[in-house]
């Protein structure tokens, strides 16, 4: 659906201070942009721009494929980061569930979901008892169950331990190998093949 | 049309079990109505004449109460990015939530209107009105409370100011519904102020959505 996110002369304001200015890029179906640069460089903000989330002080932004910028917004991106949108209150089942129904998935993708990244013992648990790895591992989990090209990951490595890096790694590489498009923001190398894209330099 | 029921579904689920989900505003309202006869005494001839309209005017203030909560949470924890990104476009995720928080705060609210108003002693053939006015209006409070509490998102003690910006929008419904329950009791039919109320509530309910979503959208930047 999306076969390119091409981004033209972007430039992000926060308040008075201008982030990055003129950041030009292409991410093809198929590619991994990893986003590098020192906090508060931008990097959530770039991401935050493209999912439609912050007006850009100027500069284009285009998924080439999709019909228009907003269709694909709306069907065709995950953003996934810090804050990711699970509730306390509730089970792991429930929010996956939610996610999952909401982001255009099926019963189908939420079992892929809990299959790969071993969620089963998770589910009944409430969310706000989760350890930060467990709650990363259930938020990815949105990315397998509602499948969408692409992928704008912010930091997604950071509260996972070595064993769960690598299954993210085999996520990300089946998800690229079936045409996906995945651009994060990290401090570490990406585990996969990608072109390293640093801003605010 | 599945995306709306699962917002929807979530949505009441979440209602039911913030922060006590309806309690806190029936706990409120029914202060409210037994704090009354305290202060004023309890002369049923003294409060039988304001019954309706004290019902009436502390279910506005009670509606107040959980508005707060609206988008807050979903503005911190980053739900409000998920439902942004989401099939639906944010005017209607807007709607959806404040059809939610009707169901499970102001319907319990619209039930519990007609038995203060009774208890206050208003005659008991003014409760299908007060019922009526309840619901209508509740959905006229929700909508219209929803613009407060997108414009208060990320603003400090967000609740006043909440309060600051809804209750001169709140006047409108409060005097249609006022009208209607005063004619009720004078025996010259509710008719003309319900419907002047549920004109104001079709209005609310069709134009806010947009109003809350600028402002959701300008709170996220």
């Amino acid at each position: 659906m999306i076969s390119a996110l091409a981004v033209k002369g972007l430039s992000v304001r926060r308040g008075e201070r201008i982030l990055f200015r003129d950041l030009a890029f292409r991410l093809a179906a198929g590619e991994a942009v990893a986003l590098t640069g020192a906090n508060g460089s931008g990097k959530t903000s770039l991401l935050r721009a493209i999912a439609g989330l912050l007006r850009p002080e100027s500069g284009e932004i285009v998924f080439e494929g999709a019909a228009d910028a907003d269709v694909a917004r709306h069907e065709a991106v995950h953003l996934l980061g810090h804050a990711d949108g699970l509730k306390g209150g509730r089970t792991a089942l429930e929010e996956l569930s939610f996610q999952a129904g909401w982001l255009g998935g099926d019963d189908e993708g939420v079992a892929r979901a809990i299959e790969q990244l071993a969620l089963t013992p998770l589910l009944d648990l409430e969310v706000r008892r989760l350890s930060a790895g467990q709650r990363r591992r259930l938020a990815l989990a949105r990315l397998i169950a509602a499948p969408r090209p692409l992928w704008l990951l912010d930091e997604p490595m950071a509260p996972l331990d070595a064993t769960r890096r690598a299954l993210l790694a085999r996520m990300m590489e089946t998800h690229l190998a079936g045409g996906g498009l995945i651009l994060a923001a990290v401090h570490d190398p990406l585990p996969i093949p990608a072109t390293v894209l640093e801003i605010g330099a | 049309m599945r995306p709306l029921f699962t917002l929807l579904g979530r949505e009441l689920a979440l209602g039911w079990g913030r922060g006590g989900g309806p309690l806190p505003a029936l706990a409120f309202y029914a202060a409210i109505t037994v704090l009354l006869p305290l202060a004023a005494g309890p002369d049923t001839s003294r409060l039988a004449p304001v019954a309706t309209g004290v019902a009436w005017m502390a279910l506005a203030l009670a509606s107040l109460l959980s508005l707060e909560r609206l988008f807050e949470r979903d503005f911190e924890d980053g739900g409000l990015d998920l439902l942004m990104t989401g099939p639906m476009a944010l005017e209607l995720v807007c709607a959806v939530k404040c059809l939610a928080q009707w169901i499970t705060t102001a319907g319990p609210l619209a039930l519990a209107a007609p038995v203060a108003a009774v208890m206050l002693g208003a005659p008991l053939g003014s409760a299908p009105t007060i019922l009526a006015c309840a619901l209508a209006g509740g959905l006229a409070f929700v909508f219209v409370g929803g613009i407060g509490a997108a414009l208060a998102l990320g603003a400090r003690r967000g609740g006043l100011l909440v309060a600051a910006i809804v209750l001169p929008l709140f006047s409108p419904p409060v005097i249609f519904g006022g009208a209607a329950l005063y004619a009720d009791q004078l025996g010259s039919g509710a008719g003309g102020g319900l419907l002047l109320l549920l004109g104001w509530t079709a209005g609310a309910v069709a134009l806010s959505p947009l109003a809350m979503a600028a402002a959701c959208r300008n709170a996220v930047q």
